[in-house]
């Protein structure tokens, strides 16, 4: 039993990750219809400026102010980065084929990617630490205090976007995009003004999925964010593409699976999972679990 | 008839030009080895091109796995070779040697082909059901499992690596594929059942609203372009004689990509120019190693921004020759030339 | 419109035209050719090999060459790609004429290139790929490093003799032949031994999360954990280890060798051991020297690979100067003659499996120090 909890809880920390990078993959294709390709390798940029940051601050002990500054640092310079992955990459094509904006997304994820192993080197880099390290034990299970810093900091971040999108203006003028970009043209909303923020945000939330997975386990390199990337995406899909909570919902869902898979079965097929999981998802509930039938009118 | 003779011709024509290279005319007409190995590989991006293009650029299904059937033609050739091709060639030892090389090779691929065709329709049946986006995904999830799957499978090597493959794939084999690949494709698209895939791909609702079995000719279609990147998979290995899953990840899929966005989705001739120009700018930029993908991704988002139609857009070589005679044509009143 | 397509095509053409012409040494010189992957996944191995063969052809220049002539060293990426290293290969040997081979790290990629040297008549000296298989490709192919087969019977013995564990796990990397090869020979030696393996769990090479294997290794309460992977995966399933309280020591093999690997894994490192080609730690004064040279030039200490870069083309270069000419079978009975070459990683004879027959060093992880624990000769293991 404790080591069904133990595996539990590993899983709510590796899905909070996912979850936090599926969050940015929906809200973007909420306001887009666009699978951003380039979003996980945004979380992997995110976790090199927060190990650059962190280096940088050494010397001081390793604190709570340290780290949050860095998170911080972090996730302001992808916002940036992402606003300006949008303006640069996708805007000059969102009228055109889907196809056309696929590829283009494919083209700045291999871009980023290989920029980052010119820039940062190929050999991977290991975190330092950033936070003092303790460890509790609750019923047997043993909790390392980078997973409950994980676990907290996801949500916290979850709450506070679900504040943003509910309760003030521009959230709701998101979700009035997403829900029609023409209306919302007419209504006088600034739809590129939106859709940047939609970048910004969630590449935040990528970045800080960064700096938090470098804090639990200290090794990035600059290939870390495909696979990664990958299966928030598919986390996304499996909560529902384009609903917030059920990306949140993704996410835990197949950290978990996939630490069982791992713990009860064997490692090899930890990647299959996901996509296992995508591929019965997609065959058997298209809209997720907790999306809405898209009907295709013509 | 006419077809027939100028396949044979073309055959022919590339016995010769192999035997050539080799060096049986005489070394002036012998091809450097490193030069030789290029154009073959060169040979192979475009079989792959080409069956790529059927799906991606004809049917308009953005198929993301392609490394996946190359990979599984490639093993599935190379366990065929090396566990039984001695005893084929035992069978037909009357026959000369490169006959008896011919022989295994021809089933060889076979093979390969059948079994990547057979992948096809399993992945093809479940995902073809699927919109673009979502295509692309679960294609790409597909091609990594496969490659998965492949690497645990310790009979061809697994993590190893299977070696050990003869070299019986050349430049007359190599070509002569790819002209075969080249040709039918060409036919598909030019008949009715090529312009249903057209339709598929400018507006499926209303080609289904037509009649179109939408799913059922997407799902022919990926079997046809799976079972030819199995050929392409097949010769890469009986070239290089040594073949490892690392040689088929989602970037060898990308890369292939990359050459039909080049080259132009919906072209043949497209595919083609993007295949010699990826393993040119490949072979030629060698001391730019380091930045050949940054080149090539940065090249491919300019593209999309610029021309997303690329080189070729949906034009053969052969429109801009018919081009200029119609022109001709109507200047002086032919209406012969039009249809 | 045409004019854009003739301009494409015309500079296809000019490109083609530069890869037909290939630089050629000139006569004054002797070109070797060297693969490896400096880009991409493996990068880091390249390199380190690299830097420590191009020290030892400059040390060798600086002393007049050999046969007279200066040696020159090419050096192509495959970017960690196994197809490429055929494809640089053939470039190397058609377009640059290259007299001699050095390279590859991972064996994957010597046996994609072997082949063509050998059928070329190219001898091909490897400096630390350690798959059998490597060397049994043809007569033209060599290794300065001992087998896997060897790595394992040493762990196996010191794990069995040394430590006195009866009862040992293994966690390996199912992507790597590397470590998949090292389960098998270390199993079959700690067997014959009279050890049990009492556990077996696999992770993929780029996991960051071992925990749920641990935890299953944990449970058959091993005496010793042997974990014959990477540097890169090493440190943080070691300290994600300590975190689930397992206190034994876990072993390895040349795989960690890293200072990155103390970097990853801190403390939790202490009281671990691993097999490694030689130790910086060697009182040798040719060892120590060479560390300060290397030191001294790329501003790292040198790793085990740099180390093997650096005997394998001192090896060649005196291989072509015994054989007094760059014919490629001459080089080849040279390097095949090769008896008791005083090299930093040992002293080193070439056997007649073109093995090379040397001791190994197990070395212990103490406070960001890998110090010298002992030395295990070929002559004390039974293969």
């Amino acid at each position: 039993m404790t080591t069904f909890l133990q595996q539990l809880v590993n899983g709510l920390s590796l899905g909070s990750i996912y979850a936090l990078i599926a969050l940015g993959y929906t809200m973007v294709y909420g306001v887009l219809r666009l699978i951003n390709f380039a979003h996980g390798d945004v979380y992997m940029v995110g976790a090199y400026v927060g190990y650059y940051l962190s280096r940088k601050l050494q010397g001081r002990e390793p604190s709570i102010i340290s780290a949050v500054l860095v998170m911080l640092g972090s996730m302001l310079a992808c916002a940036v980065l992402g606003a300006l992955i949008e303006r640069l990459a996708y805007r000059p094509v969102r009228r055109e084929a889907r196809l056309t904006l696929l590829i283009t997304a494919i083209g700045v994820s291999l871009f980023i990617e290989n920029v980052a192993q010119l820039l940062f080197g190929a050999d991977p880099k290991f975190f330092p630490s950033l936070a003092p390290s303790a460890d509790f034990v609750v019923a047997g299970v043993r909790l390392t205090s980078e997973q409950l810093t994980v676990i907290a900091v996801s949500v916290l971040l979850m709450v506070l976007l679900r504040f943003f999108i509910l309760k003030t203006r521009t959230g709701k003028a998101m979700r009035a995009v997403s829900f029609s970009l023409d209306a919302s043209k007419l209504m006088g909303i600034s739809t590129d003004r939106i859709i940047a923020i939609t970048f910004a945000l969630g590449s935040a939330l990528a970045a800080a999925a960064g700096v938090l997975i470098g804090m639990q386990i200290p090794k990035i390199d600059p290939l870390m964010g495909i696979l990664y990337g990958l299966k928030a995406f598919v986390a996304a899909v499996l909560g529902g593409i384009g609903s917030v909570p059920g990306a949140v919902l993704g996410g835990l869902l197949i950290g978990i699976s996939e630490v069982m898979v791992v713990g009860y079965l064997s490692s090899t097929y930890r990647d299959a999972i996901a996509f296992g999981i995508l591929i019965l998802v997609l065959i058997l509930r298209p809209q997720g679990l907790l999306g809405r039938v898209q009907k295709e009118k013509v | 008839m006419k077809g027939l003779l100028l396949g044979l011709a073309v055959t022919a024509a590339l016995l010769v030009a192999n035997a050539a290279f080799m060096g049986v005319f005489g070394a002036a007409l012998a091809m450097p080895p490193y030069l030789l190995q290029v154009i073959c590989l060169a040979g192979i991006n475009i079989t792959l091109a080409v069956s790529l293009n059927l799906i991606n650029g004809f049917t308009g299904q953005f198929s993301l796995g392609h490394a996946g059937f190359m990979a599984i033609g490639a093993y599935a050739s190379a366990f065929f070779t090396v566990t039984f091709g001695d005893r084929i060639r035992a069978v037909l030892a009357m026959l000369p040697p490169f006959a008896q090389d011919g022989a295994v090779l021809l089933i060889a691929l076979t093979i390969g082909a059948v079994l990547a065709a057979i992948a096809g329709f399993l992945v093809g049946v479940p995902s073809l059901r699927l919109r673009g986006d979502y295509l692309a995904i679960v294609t790409l999830g597909f091609g990594e499992i496969i490659r998965v799957l492949i690497l645990n499978i310790d009979a061809v090597g697994g993590a190893r690596g299977y070696s050990g493959i003869p070299k019986i794939a050349n430049f007359f084999w190599i070509y002569l594929f790819a002209g075969l690949t080249i040709l039918v494709v060409h036919r598909i698209v030019h008949s009715s059942f090529g312009r249903t895939l057209v339709a598929i791909r400018e507006d499926e609702i209303a080609a289904e609203a037509m009649g179109v079995h939408t799913t059922r000719a997407k799902v022919i279609s990926f079997i046809v372009s799976s079972a030819m990147a199995g050929v392409a998979g097949g010769l890469f290995g009986h070239y290089l004689m040594y073949i490892h899953t690392n040689s088929f990840t989602f970037l060898r899929s990308f890369e292939i990509i990359i050459m039909i966005v080049i080259g132009g989705l919906g072209s043949i001739s497209g595919s083609i120019l993007g295949a010699v120009l990826f393993i040119t700018l490949t072979e030629g930029l060698r001391q730019f190693a380091q930045y050949r993908m940054v080149l090539f991704s940065l090249l491919l988002i300019l593209l999309m921004i610029i021309r997303p139609q690329g080189i070729l857009g949906h034009r053969e070589f052969v429109t801009f020759l018919t081009r200029r005679r119609r022109q001709l044509g109507t200047d002086q009143g032919t209406a012969a030339e039009g249809g | 419109m045409r004019y854009r397509i003739a301009a494409a095509v015309c500079l296809a053409g000019a490109l083609v035209m530069t890869l037909s012409c290939g630089s050629k040494g000139s006569g004054k010189e002797i070109v070797v050719g060297e693969y490896g992957s400096l880009t991409g996944g493996i990068a880091t191995f390249g390199i380190s090999t690299k830097n420590g063969s191009e020290m030892a052809f400059d040390e060798v220049n600086k002393k007049g060459g050999v046969l007279g002539k200066q040696i020159k060293l090419l050096v192509e990426d495959d970017q960690s790609k196994p197809e490429e290293a055929s494809t640089v290969v053939t470039k190397l040997i058609n377009q640059n004429g290259v007299v001699s081979m050095l390279g590859h790290v991972a064996s994957s990629h010597s046996l994609a290139a072997a082949p063509i040297c050998q059928s070329a008549h190219i001898p091909m000296i490897s400096p630390s790929s350690t798959n059998p298989r490597v060397t049994q490709v043809g007569d033209y192919i060599f290794r300065v490093c001992f087998t896997d087969v060897f790595t394992g019977a040493v762990v196996a013995k010191f794990a069995s003799e040394t430590l006195q564990a009866k009862k040992v796990a293994i966690l390996v990397d199912v992507r790597s032949d590397y470590s998949v090869g090292l389960q098998t020979f270390f199993g079959q030696a700690y067997k014959r031994l009279g050890g049990t393996i009492v556990a077996e769990q696999s992770y993929s090479q780029g996991d960051s999360d071992f925990r749920a294997q641990l935890t299953a290794i944990k449970a058959a309460s091993p005496d010793a954990i042997y974990v014959p992977g990477y540097y890169t995966e090493v440190g943080t399933i070691v300290h994600q280890a300590r975190e689930l309280g397992i206190t034994v020591p876990f072993l390895g093999s040349d795989g960690w060798d890293s200072p990155k690997l103390w970097e990853i894994g801190g403390q939790a490192l202490n009281g671990c051991y691993f097999s490694n080609h030689y130790s910086t730690d060697d009182p040798n004064p040719a060892v120590q020297k060479f560390v300060n040279d290397y030191k001294a030039k790329y501003g790292q200490v040198p790793d085990a690979l740099a180390a093997l870069g650096y005997d394998a083309a001192r090896i060649l270069a005196d291989a072509i100067g015994r054989a007094g000419s760059t014919d490629g079978a001459k080089i080849r009975d040279a390097i095949a003659a090769t008896k008791d070459f005083p090299g930093v990683t040992g002293t080193i004879t070439i056997n007649a499996e073109r093995n090379a027959v040397k001791p190994a060093v197990i070395l212990k992880v103490e406070n960001g120090k890998y110090l010298l624990v002992e030395t295990i000769k070929p002559e004390q293991v039974k293969l």
